[in-house]
């Protein structure tokens, strides 16, 4: 047929460069998904790397770095439990600290105002908050946070640091606040109007409706927001690094001096001579990763369960 | 019955497990509209881009069986050839966002690194714009953007884009289903000015477009080719109990 | 009216005028600290500032230009590492949303998001600086690129996901060759969210000090040579603010403030890109 031999010298004049178009078409696509098994391998690659350089520490301190209360590099005695209590310490005091304001942000920004001009300022002004660096907050933290605890300190008697877990906690505090709000805000504006209206009909007040509807509604998405926040807690270095007082004893109260796995590890590693040393510091560093990868896997896996129930 | 231009030949298509089509069995003839109907959900749509071959897009989708296009097996065909002989035309207008309507309408040449002079090019764009009846409402605006068209026009400007590629066959899913009637009338009207140079797949869930434009039609009924006839024979006299109870409303 | 419905209503005007009261004092803390950067900072901002070193101790003056080249630098390393490697992981994670092996990328990425940036020095340092031998900026930007690509991937997945399918098999109808018309199609509908993205991470990485600790290190004087340690700007408030010395703090305020400024002015042209340049479907 005609129409055949007009196919056919198209399809020859272009052959050559069509071939070099499937060449490219796979090329392409394989590089695509090269990217994701980078991603996969870097992410495997930091976990083996970190196991990898912690056993000698594993090797010479067992199941003790866990418990172990002294801390001398000289005597090669490697106890974090003063950082490990320092840590949970300070991130659950911002926690604590923390949590009234986030959860009346969220509520103020999900429920009361979620649309509109006053909305925008106080979402924009939280999430600033997020990136304002965290050697400024330390910075910020040491110029005007510590002689305010300081003098707090004199008044109530204790010996007056002004640096220590308090100050770390409420400058902690202050930095997660938008972690958390971003999230829990997210989940109280999905509760399904519905479910507000069949309240409101009933003759509710909307004090009554957030406390008997959205809080119980959206209870596992805020408990979510509150992981991930810890998650960042946990981890967070330099403010705390510039605020604790970086003290190597156990915390007898909240305005003691003390130190966070995180704290520890800045102040120390480019210091850390010997072997064991260096190995106690990136096994610490490999149990700061652990625990924050599950805190985060779990807050984002109650999220996605939130989001599909 | 004329030459025919798109032969089906026992053709099957799945989305994994689920078989949207079973058995196809068709001829399409050359320079005619060819309506393909069906309630929702029997496989229309699904026949449609099985003949660009987009329907292998979706994951877990696949075919088996035959198409030729001009006696060759388009399974077999380089895909990029067979979709530049075969245009298509969407539900929904989707023009470049990023292009100028004059860039839309050469897409096809500039995206496949087709080299044209500027004289080529205005000649191409300059004549399929005629021919999708666009160019005397946007000949003063060439170089703005596509999507600041109406939905129509930007239906228009779609057809133009596949229109300038030259293609032997325009498959037309839904067109008008997105649109106010007045355009869908202009669409309508076009498709028949159409017909002298191409041949016309459209589907439709409208039987009156169908009946209005279309020489022939088919009717799919769950993942089944019920009945294909001309278009006058198969709204006077459908063969088949389900087309009967179709075209007078019965079901659908 | 009743007692008790009148007092329903006193608990929910007391509620509301709490959690506004409580929204407003959350938003404090911000204020108070833009306040102080800005009086302290602002006056130690002279043309000084930005062209000398620091001075040694008990010397007026100074400036931070080893810190202000130091940050360029390594910022723009990690940047030029980051940005075509996330932009394609997330033309990745958008394209193959339905794969096994997508999903588990997906997972890698939160997982790098949550990694504490110190443990990211770490890893740097026994990755780069051990076998090298030396610190070194280069080893700073790599660290860093690590912490830039999880937002930079996210906002690229989100904003290709929000592209109509219909657009790409157009492209693909018209016998455009898959990497076509991603490339010139799908690609620069998003170039707005890969942007936004990509500016939004360079402000959140701008300012880390943790990861730089055991890499770039730090250095007093003016290097360009990635292979050599090299200041920045956190590392300089880091080592000053911890001083007892005023004109140091002085010099960190300031270095604060040029921070601070250059982060507000990224949001700032992040959330005008997300506005402005989003095409319309």
């Amino acid at each position: 047929m005609l129409f055949d031999q007009k196919n056919k010298t198209i399809n020859n004049r272009e052959d050559k460069k069509l071939h070099k178009v499937l060449l490219f078409e796979k090329i392409f696509q394989k590089s695509l998904g090269l990217t994701g098994i980078i991603l996969i391998i870097i992410l495997i690659s930091i976990f083996i790397t970190l196991t990898i350089t912690s056993i000698p520490s594993i090797k010479h301190l067992g199941i003790k770095f866990l418990y172990g209360k002294a801390w001398n590099p000289v005597t090669d005695e490697y106890g974090a439990l003063p950082f490990l209590i320092g840590t949970l310490l300070t991130s659950l005091l911002a926690l604590i600290i923390s949590s009234p304001f986030a959860l009346s942000t969220a509520i103020f920004l999900g429920e009361y105002y979620p649309k509109g001009l006053v909305s925008n300022i106080f979402k924009n002004i939280i999430e600033l908050l997020a990136s304002i660096p965290s050697v400024v907050y330390g910075f910020w933290g040491i110029v005007i946070l510590v002689p305010i605890v300081r003098n707090l300190e004199t008044q109530l008697h204790v010996l007056p640091y002004g640096v220590g877990i308090l100050t770390s906690s409420i400058i902690l505090a202050i930095m997660i606040i938008p972690y958390s709000v971003s999230l829990s805000r997210q989940v109280i504006s999905m509760v399904p109007p519905s479910l507000k209206e069949g309240a409101y009909s009933l003759g509710a007040t909307r004090f009554e409706v957030i406390k008997k509807i959205i809080i119980p509604h959206t209870r596992s998405g805020l408990f979510a927001s509150i992981l991930l926040a810890l998650g960042r807690a946990l981890g967070e270095t330099m403010a705390v690094t510039m605020l604790i007082g970086n003290s190597h004893y156990i915390p007898k109260n909240i305005f003691s001096p003390g130190n966070t796995m995180a704290s520890v590890i800045a102040n120390e590693f480019t210091e850390a001579t010997g072997s064991v040393y260096l190995s106690v510091l990136i096994e610490m560093g490999l149990l700061l990763f652990v625990v924050t990868t599950l805190i985060n896997i779990s807050g984002r896996q109650i999220i996605k369960r939130y989001i599909l129930h | 019955m004329e030459n025919s231009i798109l032969k089906v030949e026992h053709l099957n298509a799945f989305f994994g497990e689920a078989k949207i089509l079973s058995d196809i069995i068709l001829e399409i003839p050359e320079n005619q509209i060819i309506a393909l109907m069906g309630p929702s959900g029997c496989g229309k749509t699904t026949f449609l881009r099985s003949i660009n071959r987009l329907h292998e897009l979706t994951p877990g989708a696949r075919t088996e069986g035959k198409i030729y296009l001009f006696e060759e097996d388009i399974y077999k065909m380089n895909l990029i050839v067979l979709r530049r002989k075969i245009g298509m035309v969407f539900q929904r207008p989707n023009p470049f966002p990023t292009m100028s309507i004059f860039e839309n309408v050469i897409s096809g040449y500039t995206l496949n690194g087709i080299s044209l002079s500027k004289s080529q090019k205005e000649e191409l764009v300059e004549d399929s714009l005629r021919k999708a009846s666009l160019w005397k409402e946007v000949q003063d605006n060439l170089h703005k953007k596509g999507t600041f068209l109406s939905g129509g026009q930007q239906q228009r400007l779609c057809i133009a884009r596949s229109l300038s590629m030259k293609p032997d066959i325009i498959l037309f899913d839904e067109p008008t289903s997105s649109l106010d009637p007045i355009s869908s009338n202009k669409i309508e009207e076009l498709l028949l000015d159409l017909k002298k140079d191409y041949t016309i797949i459209i589907v439709t869930h409208n039987l009156q477009q169908a009946a209005r434009t279309s020489d022939y039609t088919a009717f799919f009924y769950l993942g089944e080719l019920i009945e294909f006839n001309k278009t006058q024979a198969l709204f006077s006299n459908p063969a088949k109990r389900q087309t009967e109870d179709y075209i007078s409303g019965r079901f659908g | 009216m009743d007692k008790a419905i009148k007092l329903r209503f006193y608990k929910d005007r007391i509620f509301k005028s709490g959690i506004i009261l409580l929204t407003v004092l959350s938003t404090l803390p911000l204020l108070l600290i833009l306040f102080y950067i800005v009086k302290q900072g602002i006056t130690s901002i002279n043309w000084d500032f930005f062209i000398n070193l620091p001075k040694p101790v008990g010397e007026k003056g100074g400036g931070i230009i080893n810190a202000l080249i130091g940050s360029g630098i390594i910022v723009f390393c990690a940047s030029l590492m980051a940005i075509p490697f996330g932009a394609l992981a997330g033309l990745y994670l958008s394209e193959y949303n339905r794969d096994k092996l997508a999903y588990w990328v997906g997972l890698c990425v939160d997982v790098l998001q949550g990694i504490p940036s110190i443990v990211l020095g770490i890893i740097i340092y026994l990755w780069v600086v051990k076998p090298t031998g030396h610190f070194s900026a280069l080893s700073g930007s790599i660290a860093l690129a690590i912490m830039m690509l999880p937002p930079i991937i996210k906002s690229t997945e989100e904003t290709l996901k929000l592209i109509p399918v219909t657009i790409k098999e157009a492209s693909l109808a018209l016998g455009v060759p898959y990497y076509k018309t991603i490339l010139r199609i799908i690609l620069p509908m998003g170039l707005n969210g890969i942007l936004s993205g990509s500016i939004l991470s360079i402000s959140r990485v701008a300012g880390e000090t943790a990861p730089l600790l055991f890499t770039a290190f730090g250095n007093p004087f003016i290097n360009t040579n990635i292979l050599k340690p090299m200041s920045s700007l956190p590392l300089l408030i880091y080592n000053y603010a911890g001083s007892a010395y005023e004109d140091w703090h002085k010099l960190a305020w300031g270095a604060s403030f040029v921070l601070i400024m250059s982060i507000l002015f990224l949001n700032l042209v992040t959330k005008i890109l997300e506005r402005r340049w989003r095409i319309q479907f």
